[in-house]
């Protein structure tokens, strides 16, 4: 194998990482992969993640699976974990948006402007984030007539909902 | 002051941070199983996993900071209770449900408007780690905000219990927000950290606002206010619940897991 090929695949191989919670979506597509570098001449690859959340426990696999891979690939893997700039759902690309729609996951909204550490007035009474105006449609039937269950679903990234048309619970992807 | 001195001087400003939002997290873990629902109990773990997210990163940089080159789990696990430096709101024990939305309402609030001010910190790291749990404090004080105006607007007996509620939070409110102290004076003048007095205002003004919508009302001043938390100085609860906490890693030294 030609250096260059070797190059190309671990780049993509680990590109193509599934996200171990979500393992329809690489993490790539969940935005978390910042950078990705090879440096030939140490035989090492550079990468860069950042966390979705603060408490994200997919993070250790994550940069376990990297270092595999790299390995696999004859090569050393240094993983860096970094905050800033700081993760949003606005960086999910349109293709896992809409394999989270077909793994029965309903993608995220646009994340809200005033999401910022920018923020500083008081905010009338804040029930419910973006006023629970935002239409959610089942990622089952299609309907935008939903309800939230809980804000905090079976992971920290993901609200419970309902559709009220097919009666179905669902997950969604929650816009950060 | 070098570089060096300077952070050491305004490490136990960032240690008052991370504590408080690891012992929260712990109160709020203790609730898996006891919560009023199942989707409760996931709510509640995940506002304490954000929370033990956002103490591991400031305890890490306060290892770095301070020259210790203490490890997050150094810090966590190894000190005693006259080390920590969290307020008293954080470590009382697990009340009612009402109770602990009230204490959820206010210390999100606080912690809101504290990520937020951070925001222009003259500490790189404290700045980012700041705009990330910015972001998920947005969704505890949500949370906690519903589940508030639903107790609150509720039967008789939600609407008196949350008040009492609100009644029971009010003496350890006064803490979060007071500015004595060598840490806060050093991060003040680092340019690293706010004053919690400035968080006063933007904190209370979104407490009173769900407070109102509950149909609820602010409790009279209270007779008496904890403090000294922030020197060592804790009530009682803390100690249990560090022994628990710090149980295997103090039985069983270099354990890994």
């Amino acid at each position: 194998m030609t250096m260059m090929a070797t190059a190309t695949d671990v780049l993509e191989a680990v590109r193509a990482i599934p996200d171990p919670e979500i393992p329809v979506i690489t993490i790539e597509g969940l935005g978390i992969l910042r950078e990705c570098r090879l440096d030939e001449a140490a035989g090492v690859v550079h990468v860069v993640i950042t966390p979705t959340y603060s408490g994200c426990p997919a993070m250790r696999a994550i940069e376990d699976q990297i270092a595999r891979v790299c390995r696999a690939h004859g090569l050393r893997a240094v993983v860096t974990s970094q905050l800033s700039p700081a993760w949003t759902t606005d960086w999910i690309s349109p293709d896992a948006r809409e394999a989270l729609r077909r793994f029965g996951i309903a993608p995220p909204g646009p994340a809200d402007a005033d999401a910022g550490a920018g923020e500083r007035a008081p905010r009338p009474v804040s029930v419910m984030i973006g006023g629970g105006r935002h239409t959610v449609a089942c990622p089952r039937c299609g309907s935008e007539a939903t309800s939230v269950i809980s804000q905090f679903g079976s992971t920290a990234c993901k609200a419970l909902r309902r559709c009220d048309s097919c009666g179905d619970p669902f997950d969604e992807f929650k816009a950060l | 002051m070098s570089e060096k001195e300077t952070g050491a001087a305004y490490s136990a400003y960032v240690l008052g941070l991370a504590d408080d939002a690891l012992i929260y997290s712990h109160r709020l873990g203790e609730w898996l199983t006891w919560a009023p629902a199942l989707e409760e109990d996931m709510a509640l773990a995940n506002v304490s996993l954000d929370l033990i997210g956002q103490a591991r990163s400031l305890l890490t940089h306060v290892g770095s900071l301070d020259g210790t080159g203490r490890s997050e789990d150094d810090l966590a696990y190894l000190r005693d209770e006259r080390d920590f430096r969290n307020v008293h709101l954080v470590e009382q024990r697990r009340g009612d449900f009402g109770q602990e939305m009230a204490r959820m309402l206010w210390f999100s609030a606080y912690q809101k408007a504290l990520y937020a001010a951070l925001a222009d910190s003259a500490d790189e790291q404290l700045r980012a780690i700041a705009a990330k749990a910015h972001k998920e404090v947005r969704y505890h004080h949500d949370h906690a905000a519903q589940w508030v105006v639903r107790l609150g607007d509720g039967t008789q007996e939600s609407h008196e219990r949350m008040q009492a509620a609100l009644t029971w939070v009010a003496p350890f409110v006064d803490e979060l927000f007071d500015d004595s102290g060598a840490a806060v004076a050093a991060a003040v003048t680092a340019g690293v950290g706010v004053l919690p007095s400035s968080l006063r205002s933007p904190a209370q003004a979104s407490v009173e606002a769900v407070v109102a919508e509950a149909t609820l009302t602010m409790p009279a001043t209270p007779k008496w206010r904890s403090r000294g938390g922030r020197e060592g100085v804790h009530s009682e609860p803390l100690g249990f619940l560090l022994a628990e906490m710090q149980y295997l890693p103090r039985s069983v030294p270099g354990a890994r897991w």
